[in-house]
């Protein structure tokens, strides 16, 4: 099998790797560099549990390759909490919703509503359930899932406020 | 100190509070330890070769192209095997009723009777060329008749499922109490007809997988496996690989949800293991998604024809049922799937004579057992729509047909009439059912639905609205285990057997511990779903271990509590009621400077070498209990669901879903909100979208998520749970199970709800799913009959 060399940053570390030409990206996550929390559910890009954020944007790891990540940035699951190791605040609002049960669709869901989240710090009830329409959950329900978000863009909106304006 | 008094001294502080859940943090970060997270060194890897075929005869397999591809270690044939494991699986639950017990082989030998079943095993040094050598393998089959649908296999000239049975009957039961004739006398009002639903799976988002490993040292051979049953398992594995009891231990560490499927035993398992000790080195499977479709195992297809005998007035006299159960191709839980189907029938009502006749039949398609519900979503859908039908034609409002028909608060304990699969009675222990459905359809603002109807059909909207009841038997026995142990470190720790697959069960049981030893959670730590643990197990599933598992923490903690009093009183020389205990402290309370952490009482208890213990102590701060429940516990439920149809298209969209909900004594109700949400969803895809396809040859034809369909974010609502919380008499906690709850009624209800925004004599909806092209179609039609 053809070896090819590839460079990835993954959760702001840099990796080289000689990879199979067909490996995909969510086994090269996975099995070569021992990421284990993206999770392959389907295998054909339905359910959403692998997806990892690539230059920021949600993609499907099971349905690319590795080397077509080569040179890129990406986040996965492991990449989410503060530097200091405690919860994001999407993280701690899924604790407090029980936006989890089982867990094993956690990491898609929680980097696509990463990226909702740096694009909109005010989503509603209907475009959290959009971003998340292609993320299957057989645990949740959704419901808490969009409530956790919802409380996270609360808090995450309240930060970003200056605390000047706060005093006002 | 007996229990009694020792209880009076807990503080309650953790049961019944809405506690966030300990095993998050870590799945949050991706830290979970999913069995293909597990990473052993030198770990081979597997892939099964499965039968295209629904039904065929092996008749050569040739291997020798696959077994020369580098990096294939081994391939399996069904002779390739260990004799133990050329046997067929043994059946758990054995059955007299059973005309042909047949189970399947861990790899087909002469015939493969599903699409699916395996035929080859191979070992290789990565999935990706385990996969290769699959598709290499040769594989010459003759192929015979396949038989698909259940009603036609009982005809004489259907082909045979397997060709060695005489028919595809698998057994017929026969089950009746009460003056069946007297009901359905002359003057009763009779209403019938046939219902069904679909096939399905549970579609947990992980799917099956094992990890097995030898230790050539000492003989120990371990299984990683994402399942629901550890001890199942073990024995299963015993007897296939003919192993030494002591020397195999199963685990399971996080599991990515279950459902009912995971609880089988499956033969990758079996092939994993027997691998792994060949080889000497781990041997990994993975299932992937197609396979997943192909051999986890499915429900509900089954056809129910019901006849239902009233008064004029709409009080039910009787039943009389039909039940026809597509088994699939092999046995796997005996007759206990339809069985809980039919008694489940009655539901909350007084019926006061019912005869069935149940027939299980064999089809080559994939095998079946319990997914969520259990048989039990189909016999709420058969008993809720025909009283929907008979409230038609009594001109009865449906929620007064219902009320009419309650068994009463005070009838508790009520004997239901029939002899559970069990042997002893089938009785509810307690509920209040008629409370339920009104504080149901309180919160659902069902006395001014038809206000809103009107006004909506004023602006050419069409919305409607369905109710359904349920009672469901959780928390059955025989039992589950738990020790407590106080350790020398001062932690406190719970082992059991009982495995989780997103339940929450650690923290719901370290509540428990935390309040019966007065200590914090994070003083406390579980071990769980490890036949290591504790030697004796049975498995999760049938919403029982909170029930079995729950009581077991609860009792044994109580003892431990006694101890860590005795032992205390004795080493601090005061009486047992003049000592306290908080926070891993145990002091005499008019002063508290006299006091012994659980640390020190820990290593008291565990000894000194050469010193006998003095009268009264003994050995270790540890207790071992099994709670043995005498019978189910009986949840019950109300769904209320009104919808709107879009005539235009056929789409729906839920408007507002109810669900009254009594699982007994609540532990922690934001993770029974979360089970009735979920539980909510998995029906709502029952009622409206998941349809398990098969063609007339038995072969599958919706093998991935785009075919088959999974509700996602867009349709599943907010269900608003109305709890009631009716302590079950039968176990010291007064839980009952919550995890199927949701799912059972909701189908019957969001049915019921369709055919009541479609206004339309004609229309009677009797089946499922009832997706938007199936809708747009009756509406299209809209024929006299809406059956298909």
């Amino acid at each position: 099998m053809d070896k090819i060399h590839i460079k990835v940053s993954v959760n702001h570390q840099m990796y080289e790797k000689d990879v199979d030409s067909r490996c995909t990206l969510g086994d090269f996550l996975r099995n070569d560099l021992g990421l284990t929390g993206t999770h392959y559910g389907c295998e054909h890009g339905v359910c959403g549990a692998c997806t990892v954020l690539l230059n920021s944007k949600s993609v499907r790891s099971c349905l690319l390759l590795a080397v077509q990540a080569n040179g890129s940035e990406i986040t996965t699951i492991e990449g989410l909490a503060n530097d200091d190791g405690t919860l994001s605040e999407l993280q701690q609002a899924f604790t407090e919703c029980h936006a989890l049960q089982c867990g094993f669709c956690t990491p898609g869901m929680l980097t696509t509503l990463t990226e909702l989240l740096s694009e909109n710090l005010s989503p509603t009830e209907a475009q959290v359930k959009s971003a998340i329409s292609g993320n299957l959950c057989r645990c949740t329900g959704y419901q808490p899932i969009v409530d956790a978000t919802i409380l996270a863009a609360s808090r995450l909106r309240d930060k970003s406020i200056p605390s000047a304006a706060i005093k006002q | 100190m007996d229990i009694l008094d020792s209880k009076l001294l807990s503080k309650q502080a953790y049961i019944g509070s809405r506690t966030l859940r300990t095993e998050d943090k870590a799945l949050l970060k991706g830290l979970g330890q999913f069995v293909d997270d597990i990473k052993l060194d030198n770990t081979l890897f597997s892939s099964v070769l499965r039968s295209p075929h629904a039904h065929a005869r092996i008749i050569d397999i040739n291997i020798t192209l696959a077994s020369q591809l580098p990096g294939v270690h081994a391939i399996y044939l069904h002779k390739d095997l260990p004799l133990s494991a050329q046997k067929r699986l043994p059946l758990n639950t054995p059955n007299a009723a059973i005309t042909l017990v047949m189970t399947q082989e861990i790899l087909a030998s002469t015939e493969v009777c599903y699409v699916g079943e395996p035929v080859a095993f191979v070992v290789a040094e990565s999935r990706y060329i385990a996969e290769d050598a699959c598709s290499i393998i040769e594989v010459d089959y003759e192929i015979l008749d396949a038989t698909s649908d259940c009603i036609e296999a009982l005809r004489e000239t259907t082909p045979l499922t397997h060709t060695i049975a005489k028919n595809n009957l698998i057994a017929k039961l026969p089950l009746s109490y009460g003056d069946i004739d007297g009901a359905f006398s002359a003057d009763a009002v009779i209403v019938q007809d046939i219902f069904s639903q679909n096939r399905g799976s549970a579609h947990p988002m992980e799917t099956r997988g094992y990890l097995a490993e030898f230790h050539k040292a000492t003989s120990q051979l371990t299984v990683w496996s994402a399942g629901q049953a550890p001890h199942l398992e073990k024995k299963t594995l015993i007897d296939m690989l003919d192993w030494d009891p002591e020397k195999i231990r199963v685990i399971m560490n996080d599991v990515g949800g279950g459902f009912g499927p995971k609880a089988i035993f499956y033969p990758e398992e079996a092939l994993v293991a027997i691998a792994a000790c060949d080889l000497n080195r781990p041997v990994k499977w993975i299932e992937d998604r197609r396979e997943h479709f192909l051999s986890g195992s499915q429900e509900r297809e089954q056809y129910w024809d019901i006849s239902l005998a009233l008064t004029q007035e709409g009080k039910i006299r009787g039943i009389k049922l039909k039940m026809t159960h597509d088994n699939g191709a092999y046995l796997q839980w005996g007759v206990i799937l339809p069985y809980i189907g039919v008694t489940t029938t009655p539901g909350p009502y007084v019926v006061p004579a019912m005869d069935v006749d149940l027939k299980m039949v064999f089809t080559n398609k994939g095998p079946t057992s319990p997914v969520r519900g259990a048989g039990r979503p189909q016999a709420v859908f058969a008993m809720e729509r025909i009283l929907d039908k008979a409230a038609k034609v009594l001109s009865v409002d449906r929620a007064k047909i219902r009320q009419l028909n309650f068994i009463q608060p005070e009838q508790m304990p009520y004997n239901v009439g029939f002899i559970y699969r069990d042997g002893k009675a089938m009785i509810y222990d307690s509920g209040d059912y008629p409370k339920c459905q009104s504080l149901a359809l309180q919160k659902a603002n069902y006395d001014t639905f038809s206000q809103r109807q009107k006004l909506a059909k004023l602006s050419g909207r069409h919305i409607g609205i369905g109710i359904a009841n349920f009672v469901e038997g959780t928390g059955l026995g025989p039992f589950e285990g738990a020790t407590v142990r106080i350790q020398q470190n001062g932690r406190v720790t719970i082992l059991t057997a009982a495995a989780a697959q997103g339940q929450g069960h650690k923290t719901t049981f370290m509540q428990i511990c935390a309040d019966q030893l007065d200590i914090d959670l994070d003083l406390i730590d579980v071990i769980a779903a490890d036949t290591n643990a504790i030697s004796m197990g049975i498995g999760t599933f049938a919403c029982r271990i909170t029930v079995t598992t729950g009581n077991s923490v609860y009792l044994a903690a109580q003892n431990v509590r006694s101890k860590v009093f005795s032992l205390a009183a004795f080493l601090l020389q005061c009486e047992v009621s003049e000592l306290e205990m908080a926070n891993g402290l145990v002091f005499v309370s008019t002063e508290p400077t006299r006091s012994k952490t659980f640390a020190d009482l820990a290593r008291v208890s565990q000894g000194i070498p050469g010193f006998s213990f003095p009268k009264g102590v003994t050995n270790g701060l540890e207790d071992t209990q099994y709670f043995l429940p005498t019978q189910a516990a009986y949840c019950n439920g109300t769904a209320v669901v009104e919808l709107e149809v879009d005539i235009e298209t056929g789409q729906i969209e839920i408007l507002n879903y109810v669900m009254g909900h009594d699982s007994g004594k609540l532990i922690n109700p934001l993770i029974v909100d979360g089970q009735v949400q979920g539980a909510v969803a998995h029906g709502i895809g029952n009622a409206t979208l998941e349809w398990m396809r098969y063609d007339e040859q038995g072969q599958p034809i919706t093998t991935n998520f785009g075919e088959y369909l999974l509700p996602a974010s867009e349709d599943v609502p907010r269900v608003s749970v109305v709890h009631l919380e009716t302590p079950s008499p039968l176990n010291p906690l007064g839980v009952k199970g919550a995890g199927e709850g949701g799912t059972i009624p909701a189908a019957a209800a969001i049915i019921s709800a369709i055919e009541n925004a479609l206004d339309d004599p004609n229309v009677f909806l009797k089946d499922t799913p009832m997706t938007p092209q199936r809708l747009f179609e009756i509406l299209k039609n809209n024929t006299t009959s809406a059956h298909h």
